[in-house]
């Protein structure tokens, strides 16, 4: 009989959690009392409230249990937790939990099931597929899938990936690039990290199909170095992909090329903006260019380059396995598939949900993120990241969808949602988002560079109740020129959180001593 | 004059150990930054030699050497305390405390956000993000991730 398989996540935040305590303690356990088991570090299924999550495999499901500390592990083996036996710890059947039974996991389908760094694994769970199918068609085949299944990039922007893929195909080089853009900094986000530490077989794959899709033979992922795991294990996936002929001279007997590797930042939020990630990735500091030329046509090194973000690239080999068509079976409107929400700040439940868009944005914070974790009122939630909008409770009705959201002020971004309880000031929110787009700005256009100081002061003004109206007057103008005047979307959209602040939350915004009055 | 030459001695160790940090990354895409990440790692900081040492290895000003070591959070110019503490202070960890967490440390160690105290025992910088978002407010003590960390946990962190 083989050993029975005993799964702990290595994700960073099972890991931030204790997870290598609890495999300490599991090993220890098994030795003492003679027990043959292995240990698989898993991605994390995305339910982090209950991380460390450990799980084993009975009669061919797998059983749960979590949160779990290395103080719980003797009392796991009195249980036979091995064998399926009962502990206060257990959820039951993972598949069968509501968290994961409501989700529409296509991207996610994988992680935390497989060992993320096992190509057996990957291909014993439909991995390879699309590579598969891409490597038997033409460029233009593979661009036609992308532009039926209706992808848009996931980092944010939700510009339309075929149009781009189109025009890096059609553009000429003699060298084209992927750029895998895993700067992912936006606070309330980590998809992209679980993903990479998760399933990274995927995003190899992913960047694989753009390769052959558009014709560039050299990818780069790069990866803000605040994910010292990710960037572990992403490079032990390449090697793995290497051995297994995914990557290499000779792509799955393709005869395409295609090599990958990891480049790591060094701190910095606008490496996130693609222009400032693509001087970065040249080794100079992270000034924005000016658009165009558009780096799908003069890119890296001046070279036709398809960037990406890491779940854009994550859909790609799904679409290509199942077709652009199944993939637009998804969603709503204009915004097809699916898209990972992270539920994140003040909520109970905290973790990944991937479902298809036109979920309502109250669903997901209540229904299945569980309200907020300190079991007080919720105030507000921040979609999309430091540059996402803040919005009330009369608007959790709204679905999540690109153009709904658009249309009442606000973005779908990145799909990260953090919470707010009725504690949160929403004016020093506000001055806050002035005060990282001051801190991370590239400085070089200046309504950003001065934009954000001159708001900071401003905010400072309103709170000190000083010439209060025209303050006011002088905030709403300043958010106008950082809008219009601004080069990227850091200063161009440092005004969203402070202006959807202002508009939604307007008591926040008597001066000081006028609040402290009313207390 | 003892102590001279073993100041001299001690920065031509330096020179050499940037150098050779440096020298595998030149011609590497983005090799500036990777070799500064080496320095560092070498180091413990950033010295001041690697501007001239970086210029001529990569063959470029040593204005453009400089200007990327002060673009980049990540690079520091002076050794850090003996415990290295990032906090993150981005939305998501100030909806759950950040920001008690923020005036909790500065007080306990007698140091502000962004420095290092007297004692060298401890330096202390703001990071926006660190990905466990789900599991806020989240800091890495000495490389070490932690969640729903508090300022009590980093003080047995780094007292342990």
């Amino acid at each position: 009989m083989s050993k029975q398989r005993v799964y702990v996540p290595l994700d960073s935040a099972a890991v931030a959690l204790g997870a290598d305590d609890v495999v300490d303690a599991i090993l220890a356990e098994a030795h003492s009392r003679k027990v043959e088991i292995e240990i698989v570090r898993n991605g994390s299924r995305g339910m982090h409230w209950l991380e460390p999550f450990v799980e084993v495999e009975v009669d061919g499901k797998r059983l749960g249990f979590g949160p779990i500390e290395a103080a719980d592990v003797s009392s796991m083996f009195d249980a036979d937790f091995l064998n399926g036996g009962t502990h206060e710890k257990s959820v039951g059947f993972v598949d069968d939990h509501p968290f994961m039974a409501d989700q529409q996991r296509l991207t996610f389908a994988r992680c935390g099931q497989t060992d993320p760094l096992s190509f057996e694994d990957y291909i014993a769970n439909g991995g390879v597929e699309g590579a598969r199918k891409a490597s038997g068609k033409s460029q233009e085949e593979i661009v036609t899938e992308i532009k039926t299944s209706g992808l848009r990039g996931r980092g944010g922007a939700g510009f339309p990936a075929g149009i781009k893929w189109d025009t890096v195909q059609g553009a000429s080089g003699d060298q084209k690039y992927i750029v895998c853009n895993a700067d992912e900094g936006d606070s309330g986000t980590f998809a992209d990290r679980m993903i990479m530490e998760g399933d990274p077989l995927l995003l190899i794959e992913g960047m694989v199909i753009a390769g052959l899709g558009v014709g560039a033979t050299k990818g780069y992922i790069y990866l803000r170095s605040e994910y010292p795991i990710a960037g572990r294990i992403l490079n032990e996936a390449i090697e793995v992909a290497k051995a297994n002929n995914l990557l290499g001279d000779d792509v799955l007997g393709s005869g395409k090329a295609f090599e990958l590797s990891v480049f790591i930042g060094a701190g910095a939020y606008i490496c996130g903006e693609e222009t400032s990630l693509l001087e970065s990735l040249e080794g100079k500091r992270g000034l924005v260019r000016a658009k165009p030329p558009l780096p799908a046509l003069e890119g890296l090194f001046g070279k036709p380059t398809l960037v990406h973000n890491v779940l854009s690239l994550c859909a790609v080999p799904w679409i290509l396995a199942n077709g652009g068509d199944a993939y637009a079976q998804y969603g709503q409107g204009r915004s097809k598939g699916t898209l990972a929400f992270q539920f994140a700040g003040n909520i109970k439940q905290g973790g990944l949900f991937e479902t298809a868009f036109g979920v309502k944005l109250g669903d997901l914070i209540n229904k299945y993120g569980g309200g907020t974790r300190s079991g007080r009122a919720f105030k507000a939630v921040q979609i999309g990241g430091p540059l996402g909008a803040y919005l009330p409770e009369a608007m959790l009705e709204l679905p999540m969808d690109y153009e709904v959201m658009a249309q009442n002020g606000a973005g779908v971004g990145h799909g990260g949602i953090v919470v707010f309880d009725d504690t949160a000031d929403l004016m020093a929110q506000a001055r806050y988002a002035f005060e990282f787009c001051a801190e991370e700005s590239c400085g070089k256009c200046t309504p950003c560079r001065v934009g954000a100081v001159r708001g900071e002061e401003v905010i400072d003004k309103l709170a000190a109740g000083t010439n209060y109206d025209e303050n006011m007057v002088l905030l709403e103008d300043l958010c106008e020129l950082m809008v219009d005047g601004s080069l990227c979307a850091m200063g161009g959209m440092t005004p969203i959180p402070v202006t959807s602040a202002l508009k939604h939350f307007p008591d926040d915004f008597a001066p000081r001593h006028v609040r402290e009055a009313a207390e | 004059m003892l102590d001279l030459d073993a100041s001299l001695g001690e920065r031509l160790g330096m020179e050499k150990i940037i150098e050779e940090a440096l020298s595998g990354h030149v011609g590497e895409t983005g090799g500036l930054i990777t070799g500064l990440r080496h320095v560092q790692e070498r180091c413990g900081f950033v010295p001041g030699e690697t501007v001239r040492i970086a210029a001529e290895l990569f063959n470029i000003s040593q204005a453009e050497v400089r200007g990327v070591i002060s673009f980049y959070a990540d690079f520091r110019d002076a050794k850090p305390g003996q415990h290295h503490v990032r906090l993150c202070v981005a939305e998501a960890c100030q909806s759950v405390g950040a920001r008690a967490i923020e005036a909790d440390l500065q007080d306990r160690f007698a140091v502000k956000m962004g420095e290092t105290d007297a004692a060298e025992f401890i330096t202390i910088e703001p990071v926006y993000c660190l990905g466990l978002c789900s599991c806020a407010p989240a800091a890495e003590v000495d490389g070490k991730l932690i969640a729903r960390v508090d300022g009590q946990r980093i003080a047995d962190e780094v007292s342990s």
